[in-house]
């Protein structure tokens, strides 16, 4: 997907000024935020459980060559076959030769940030290879031709009138209204391709290190007929997603429904291992991993490791008030919300996300419900740095920085600079005790008056205060 | 033997800027509270602007001149979460590889408290003498809230202002929307959620709101009185010293016939 990052305060822009997408953004507020709120304090362990989760992520990271080894020794074990991909492009080639092989036509996919990270339909449909999205929102989304826009729901943007008429508009018949009704015939088409895929494409939730088994969290089954019904399963993860046991995977579960949806625990987690074994009933005759590393692996050992904990929950998109504000596509890539101000630099390079990591109040609010406890304020702060020292950010921003650093270094000047300030401004707005415009200040008084200085300095009163003896 | 503690009042660019008063009602609270307050006099600002526009040299630089200027006192106290949790919190992560600063910065910042956390759970004080008839609602500014944890004192010592009546507005804890130069980067996103922290404080039916962090205040303020509210915008620490002689943030006083 090209990213439009560069362009978030346009996006944002004229995603203020759609009605429709800031009703869908309400349902965020009241839906999955308070869901989260009422799941977080009905665990009384729930904040220990979050410091358990970010240790045991801590741990693996600090052993990733070992665990990674020992998973994949694992899958093999169990018939599974391993491939590793350096980047976005080597993952693709990856996945379209195994469906070459595999003789496929349609693919049916259940939800993966990886697939979207790398590009992975528009690539397959380019190779005449048919991807069929099984997740509700990602199917609503494939069939409007709009990347997520949002990590848990990618379709939250839309309200379910809009789903009616595109539903209406593919599907033919009827224009469905009610939302059972609307579930009810996307079930329909997709049943049919599901039976007719040769090719079943997943994402993970977990790997296990200790049993070589993926895991999986739907709210729709989708995933278990994505991987159970076609002949060759592919799964396509990433090598941050390792856990070690299957105990501490389901730790990283009870946090990651609750912080997602609220729920205790997702409709469908499914544990697989291995392809089908004599003896199985059902399940792919083939079983393929593809494990992307596209740059993670120097995120270990750098200012952004911390990242890498990250079990895309979305809890940090729904509590961020830029977010909601501003919705998922203004971010222009794959991930957003308060994680994407942090990934999308990593992945896009940062010369096309600057403004992501600035667009934040810092207000803390994503690190305070962070089910892994990511610093992501501290996080899009180093990516700020990062623009300094590179002088990414825009000369007048730098040389206004530079000359206040100056001034507030020396106290004398500082003295004399603030009482210059504050007479010009009691010039400006004094009477009125606020001013409607300031020079160099239309960012805040195009929509706020600017309250006007009291008098001279606190300093200033305070000297003279006290030169009166009291 | 004097047993009253011997405490810097770090003032904040804004309140040294815009607001004096706010400045005022906290030396007035620490002498109540018992405390020797001083003013010293080479402070500046706490390089919360630097930190956070990614020039770290120069907030690194500006953390050893704060540090060194503070440590000599027994408290420092500011009016303001986001610059006390510059001090207690950031301080001792900027300096935190130095061995020379490392300890020094680490000493100021477990000294180093927001106004009124410090009243209550340092100074312990229970009661404020201060009257102020209405219903008043209070944002939680989130660097005092999410940094420093304050919550309740604020709302402890409202509770014992003479006729004050303290409702709850709506998402007392969301963004107010102003986040240092992020209201002149982003002003659409800005105005967008000061605009619902207004609706909040219109629902809430409170005729002031009180924070205990200039800038979110000059922000609901200057947006408040853009839209002809007539909702007063006060620090807290006025409220609480009982020092309302002077308008409320935005207003020149003349306002009331």
């Amino acid at each position: 997907m090209q990213p439009t990052s560069h362009a978030f305060k346009q996006n944002a822009h004229e995603a203020l000024e759609n009605p429709v997408l800031q009703e869908a953004l309400g349902g965020i507020r009241t839906g999955w935020q308070a869901a989260r709120g009422r799941a977080a304090g009905a665990l009384p362990e729930f904040e220990q459980l979050r410091d358990t989760g970010r240790d045991i992520k801590n741990h693996v990271l600090a052993h990733l060559d070992l665990y990674l080894e020992a998973f994949t020794a694992k899958v093999e074990e169990a018939g599974g076959k391993v491939h590793w991909a350096r980047d976005a492009a080597e993952a693709r080639t990856i996945v379209l030769e195994l469906c070459r092989e595999a003789d496929a036509r349609t693919v049916t996919k259940s939800k993966s940030m990886i697939a979207e990270e790398i590009g992975l339909n528009p690539w397959l449909e380019a190779n005449d290879v048919k991807p069929v999205e099984t997740d509700l929102g990602e199917y609503i989304i494939q069939l409007a031709g709009q990347p997520p826009s949002h990590l848990v729901g990618p379709a939250v943007h839309m309200t379910k009138d809009e789903v009616s008429d595109l539903f209406h508009k593919h599907h033919g018949g009827e224009r469905l209204e009610e939302g059972g009704a609307l579930v009810g015939e996307a079930r329909r088409v997709l049943r049919q391709r599901y039976l007719e895929a040769d090719v079943g494409i997943t994402g993970a939730n977990f790997l296990v290190a200790e049993t070589g088994s993926i895991i999986t969290v739907t709210n729709e089954g989708n995933a278990e007929l994505t991987q159970g019904l076609p002949r060759t399963h592919i799964c396509i993860t990433s090598i941050e997603k390792i856990v070690p046991t299957m105990e501490d995977a389901f730790t990283l579960l009870r946090l990651l429904a609750r912080s997602a949806t609220g729920q205790e625990f997702s409709a469908y987690t499914t544990v697989m291992t291995g392809p089908k074994r004599e003896e199985d009933l059902d399940g792919p005759r083939e079983f393929h991993l593809v494990l992307l590393d596209n740059g993670r692996s120097k995120m270990v050992g750098s200012a952004f490791q911390e990242m890498l904990r990250c079990i895309r929950c979305g809890a940090c998109m729904n509590h961020c008030p830029v977010y909601l504000a501003a919705g998922g596509h203004a971010y222009g890539w794959v991930y957003v919300g308060p994680m994407g101000s942090v990934l999308t630099p990593q992945f896009v390079g940062i010369e096309e996300a600057h403004p992501l990591p600035n667009a934040s109040t810092f207000c803390g609010r994503c690190e305070e419900v962070c089910p892994v406890r990511i610093p992501l304020p501290k996080l899009m702060r180093h990516w700020r740095e990062e623009q300094f020292n590179r002088q990414l950010n825009p000369p007048a921003a730098r040389y206004g920085l530079a000359l206040w650093g100056f001034v507030a270094r020396r106290p004398r000047l500082y003295r004399l600079a603030t009482g210059m300030a504050v007479g010009a401004m009691r010039l400006l707005g004094g009477r009125q005790g606020r001013m409607r415009r300031l020079p160099l200040a239309g960012g805040w008084t195009g929509t706020r008056d600017m309250p006007a200085p009291q008098g001279p300095t606190f300093m200033q009163a305070w000297k003279k205060r006290r030169g009166a003896g009291s | 033997m004097n047993t009253s503690p011997r405490v810097a009042l770090f003032v904040t660019c804004l309140v040294d800027l815009f607001r004096p008063s706010v400045g005022f009602a906290a030396v007035k609270l620490l002498e109540r509270a018992g405390c020797q307050v001083e003013v010293p006099e080479a402070q500046t600002c706490c390089g919360q602007p630097a930190f956070n526009s990614g020039d770290r040299a120069t907030a690194t630089e500006m953390a050893r001149r704060a540090v060194a200027l503070l440590e000599p006192y027994d408290h420092v106290v500011v009016p303001s979460g986001s610059c006390a949790g510059m001090l207690r919190v950031h301080y001792p992560e900027l300096l935190g590889e130095d061995p020379e600063w490392a300890d020094r910065a680490r000493a100021v910042a477990e000294r180093c408290h927001e106004l009124v956390s410090f009243l209550v759970d340092v100074m312990k004080v229970e009661d404020v003498e201060a009257v102020l008839e209405g219903r008043v609602t209070y944002h939680d500014s989130c660097s005092g809230l999410r940094e420093l944890k304050i919550r309740h004192q604020p709302r402890r010592l409202l509770e014992t202002v003479e006729g004050l009546e303290l409702v709850e507005m709506d998402d007392s804890e969301v963004c107010c929307g102003f986040g240092g130069t992020f209201c002149v980067k982003y002003p659409e996103i800005s105005t967008r959620m000061v605009d619902e922290k207004v609706a909040a404080i219109d629902r809430s039916g409170a005729g002031t709101v009180l924070a205990g962090d200039l800038g979110c205040l000059m922000n609901m303020a200057g947006r408040l009185k853009r839209l002809g509210s007539a909702v007063e915008v006060r620090h807290v620490a006025e409220v609480l010293a009982g020092e309302l002689d002077a308008p409320s943030i935005g207003e020149s006083g003349s306002r009331e016939a």
